[in-house]
């Protein structure tokens, strides 16, 4: 990671890179959404709102990731005073909450048509809206602190204590067991038939792409947004 | 029930929101760039 300390350094890799990931993951969400869309068999019990799954699973990771992310760059600016950390940290924060916001969005739509209802206070759903909310907390936190040393501070150790939502998140579903489905996708397993499975790595790697291509689309506007505003302190002073 | 109209609103919703996050991204990222080059060259 300090190989990126350096701005210049990380903008030769970042801007030719952005584009191919910007591209590859909209061609890998096309051909999963058509995948699961038209082409994988309905659900016998779920019928076709099965199909929800090919998107709210991504958004569910990316929201969770969003935030590790948050975490892992907080993390890094408090220890190691990464220069990007906070850059990366800030821009992790609009995609983040609104990948969380698009699952809790596309879950209660599922969830009308499969549990009869759009809302229920489960542990898994409520353990999302906060994360939700600790989004809209670090954007509100961060935008009235900016520019302030204290205030990246601040920020990093709200992006710290964040992360323990998101254990709470994953084991949800097992510590409460109500109307959410347990986990059935598991690291070298699945309880999901192959021939419905196929078009959800798909569209997991194709929003994760477009996920990167936009955190490090913020991040150079980010540097460059600091970039002038140096400069023209500098042309102020001179 | 049709499923179908539920299926439609969730695809909508996540195309149109992540689509929407990307322009104004690349919108941002554009103009911060073009202004940080033409400031640039002036001494």
């Amino acid at each position: 990671m300090h190989i990126f300390a350096n701005p210049a350094r990380f903008l030769t890799i970042a801007r030719p890179l952005t584009p191919w990931l910007g591209w590859i993951g909209a061609l890998l969400i096309v051909a999963g959404s058509i995948g699961g869309l038209f082409i994988t068999p309905p659900d016998y019990l779920q019928g076709d709102s099965v199909r929800i799954l090919y998107i709210h699973v991504p958004a569910a990771w990316l929201g969770m990731a969003g935030w590790s992310g948050i975490a892992a760059a907080s993390l890094m600016q408090l220890v190691w005073r990464h220069p990007l950390a906070s850059v990366a940290a800030r821009a992790m924060a609009l995609p983040g909450g609104l990948f969380t916001a698009i699952c809790l969005a596309s879950g209660s739509i599922w969830g009308r048509p499969t549990w009869g209802t759009w809302w229920e206070w489960d542990g898994r759903l409520t353990s999302m809206l906060i994360l939700l909310f600790l989004y809209i907390g670090y954007g509100a936190l961060t935008s009235a602190t900016s520019g302030r040393q204290s205030g990246d501070r601040i920020a990093a150790i709200y992006g710290i204590v964040g992360a323990v939502n998101l254990p709470i998140i994953h084991y949800s579903v097992l510590w409460w067991n109500t109307l959410h489905q347990g986990q059935s996708i598991g690291l070298t397993s699945s309880k999901i038939a192959p021939s419905m499975l196929w078009p959800l790595p798909l569209t997991m790697l194709g929003f994760t792409l477009l996920f990167v291509a936009i955190v490090l689309m913020r991040m150079r506007a980010a540097l460059a947004e600091g970039k002038v505003e140096a400069r023209l302190r500098r042309l102020a002073n001179a | 029930m049709n499923h179908w109209p539920f299926v439609i609103a969730a695809y909508g919703i996540t195309l149109i929101g992540a689509a929407a996050v990307t322009v104004q991204s690349l919108l941002r990222m554009r103009a911060a760039e073009r202004r940080a080059d033409a400031l640039k060259d002036r001494k």
